[in-house]
């Protein structure tokens, strides 16, 4: 009965995101459609490890490796095929065979929590490095040239299933996105309320006692794993078809660590508040770089400072916190709870 | 004669120099319920975890119905039947009771059927009132009851508990007596536990555990009596 409320108040407010992107190329000028276009595409990055993090307990360090392989296999797929269809298929297909054999060495291997965020961030560094090291005509994979630290211009950009010719435009390019972003999100929330979304959140409670009564936490693992890949993979499609281009920055540290930012302020353990941090931090980001008296990631540290000592919980579970005590105190208090703790 | 539910042959494990269970020959008959007491450091809950899988033993075997299960892993020897309440309680904190409970039946059923077997256990271990809270808050006896509803809810044939009494009151561990009376009528249980008052309440036959290896096994009123466990409760020590 809980889980039903929850979900139609998913469905309602995703009916009205869903309004306002259709809408919105009507009252929004189009400089800022393109800036809503890539918030979107970053927020399904977000939703990824959201969903991995927050419901799997796993904490990947490195998501923007799939984000980045998603990117380049879109953009190589792209080029080849002239066609976006079989590209943004690949796109997701390639992180999660990637997210597979990665994930398989390291949830199999019994590799702790910690290390495996050490070894995803490598992995991202590792293939930033390489990829940055892709220039000259030597390293091209059919007719799409790698381009080194210089990345791949021109690439084809979303057009209509099977109509190759008709390329979208980018009002029909945001709507798109805009779209996938609602539908990975109610994806993602019918996931965690089905039976499988049940354990995973039992076994990032308790690894032992899942294990205890039958279930063999290293397969759930791998695949909360690989669907974060593949969640990755196609953010990766929407930013380049944002921006027809990628580049190898795509992998870089710096992007790591905003969609772990996103996510702590947003509020772990929901999927509306990865979300909405990245929206919210995006939307200040360019604000602030509008100027130029204070800088960027000067901000964004203080505000994640702020948050981690003030909002540990990030902002969705603590406004429903706040909803859930009003609403509490207006029926009855809740009774007094001892808790026990053996030592 | 077919095998016995569960039989452990020279069972020993060591961590370093020491040896925390030591050549452990047990064995259980189908629908037994049995007690397994000793002092503090006996290896009870290290020879729990040698059955359950958490620890793979450094000689010996365990089989259950003739088959070898030592060295499997833990979720392997859960399916075979087997369910065990840990010493410290092993619960999904964040969860609600009923989710706990839910979460256990739900590896051998189907999503409705899992809800309906939920609902029996949580009357049966008088829980309904605090289905809906989550386990975290509650205090350390409720979890404690919780834990054995997630191992009845796994409908294991045989239940290992180690200490279901500590920390409770006077009538639940009375009720908790009762209820594993009540389990024992169709599955066989082994049940670690210090209080004495306790094991009077449900045991027949007895399994002393002391510094690893088995002391003595045998009729309860008998090892009660017994000198030699009296010297190892009493802390006289023994000379092994």
């Amino acid at each position: 009965m809980h889980l039903l409320n929850g979900m139609i108040g998913a469905l309602v407010g995703s009916a009205v995101a869903a309004a306002f992107i259709l809408t919105a190329p009507l009252y929004v000028d189009l400089f800022q459609i393109m800036q809503l276009t890539v918030f979107a595409a970053m927020a399904v990055l977000a939703l990824s490890l959201g969903f991995i993090w927050g419901y799997g307990g796993i904490l990947c360090f490195g998501q923007t490796s799939f984000f980045g392989l998603g990117a380049y296999a879109y953009a190589v797929s792209a080029i080849n095929f002239g066609d976006s269809t079989p590209a943004i298929l690949l796109a997701i297909l390639v992180p999660v065979i990637f997210a597979a054999l990665l994930g398989y060495f390291m949830i199999y291997g019994g590799i702790s929590d910690v290390y495996l965020g050490v070894i995803t961030l490598t992995v991202s560094l590792i293939l930033f490095n390489l990829v940055n090291s892709t220039a000259g005509d030597f390293y091209k994979i059919g007719d799409a040239r790698l381009g080194g630290f210089n990345g791949m211009p021109g690439v084809p950009t979303f057009n209509l299933p099977g109509n190759p010719g008709y390329i979208l435009t980018p009002e029909q390019a945001w709507m798109v996105t805009g779209i996938a972003l609602i539908l990975v999100y109610l994806g993602l929330r019918l996931l965690i309320a089905s039976s499988f979304g049940r354990i995973i959140i039992a076994i990032r409670e308790n690894e032992t006692r899942a294990a205890l009564l039958g279930y063999d936490p290293r397969i759930y693992k791998l695949i909360t794993f690989m669907i974060g890949g593949a969640i990755a993979g196609f953010a990766g499609a929407l930013y380049v078809n944002w921006g027809a281009f990628v580049s190898p920055t795509i992998f870089a540290l710096g992007l790591s660590a905003q969609i772990i930012i996103w996510v702590i302020i947003g509020g772990r353990g929901t999927l509306i508040g990865p979300v909405i941090g990245c929206l919210l931090l995006q939307w200040m980001v360019t604000e602030i770089g509008a100027q130029q008296a204070l800088d960027a990631n000067f901000i964004l540290g203080a505000i994640l400072i702020v948050f981690v000592l003030l909002v540990p919980k990030g902002i969705a579970p603590t406004l429903r916190d706040l909803v859930m005590l009003r609403l509490g105190q207006e029926k009855t208090a809740p009774p007094e709870v001892s808790v026990k703790v053996k030592t | 004669m077919s095998a016995p539910l569960l039989q452990t042959s020279g069972l020993t494990i060591r961590f370093g120099g020491v040896t925390a269970v030591d050549g452990v020959d047990f064995t259980l008959k189908e629908s037994e319920l049995r007690c397994l007491i000793g002092p503090n450091g006996a290896g009870k809950s290290t020879f729990f975890k040698l059955l359950t899988g958490q620890l793979h033993p450094s000689e010996g075997h365990v089989h259950l119905r003739g088959q070898d299960i030592s060295g499997a892993r833990p979720h392997e020897i859960a399916r075979q039947g087997v369910g065990i309440k840990t010493q410290v309680p092993n619960v999904f904190n964040a969860l609600s009771v009923q989710e706990n409970l839910w979460i256990a039946a739900r590896h051998k059923h189907t999503p409705g059927f899992a809800t309906e077997l939920t609902e029996k256990i949580l009357t049966q271990l008088h829980l309904t009132g605090i289905a809906t809270k989550e386990v975290g808050q509650l205090a350390h006896g409720q979890r404690q009851w919780v834990e054995i509803g997630t191992v009845l809810a796994g409908e294991p044939e045989l239940i290992l508990l180690d200490e279901p009494a500590a920390g409770m009151t006077h009538e639940e561990v009375e009720r908790t007596a009762e209820l594993i009376l009540e389990i024992n009528k169709s599955r066989a249980l082994i049940v670690v536990e210090h209080d004495m008052q306790f094991i009077k309440m449900i045991a027949r036959t007895v399994t002393v555990l002391h510094q690893g290896a088995v002391l003595i096994e045998d009729d309860v009123a008998r090892v009660l009596e017994d000198a030699r466990v009296r010297d190892v409760y009493l802390g006289k020590g023994l000379a092994a």
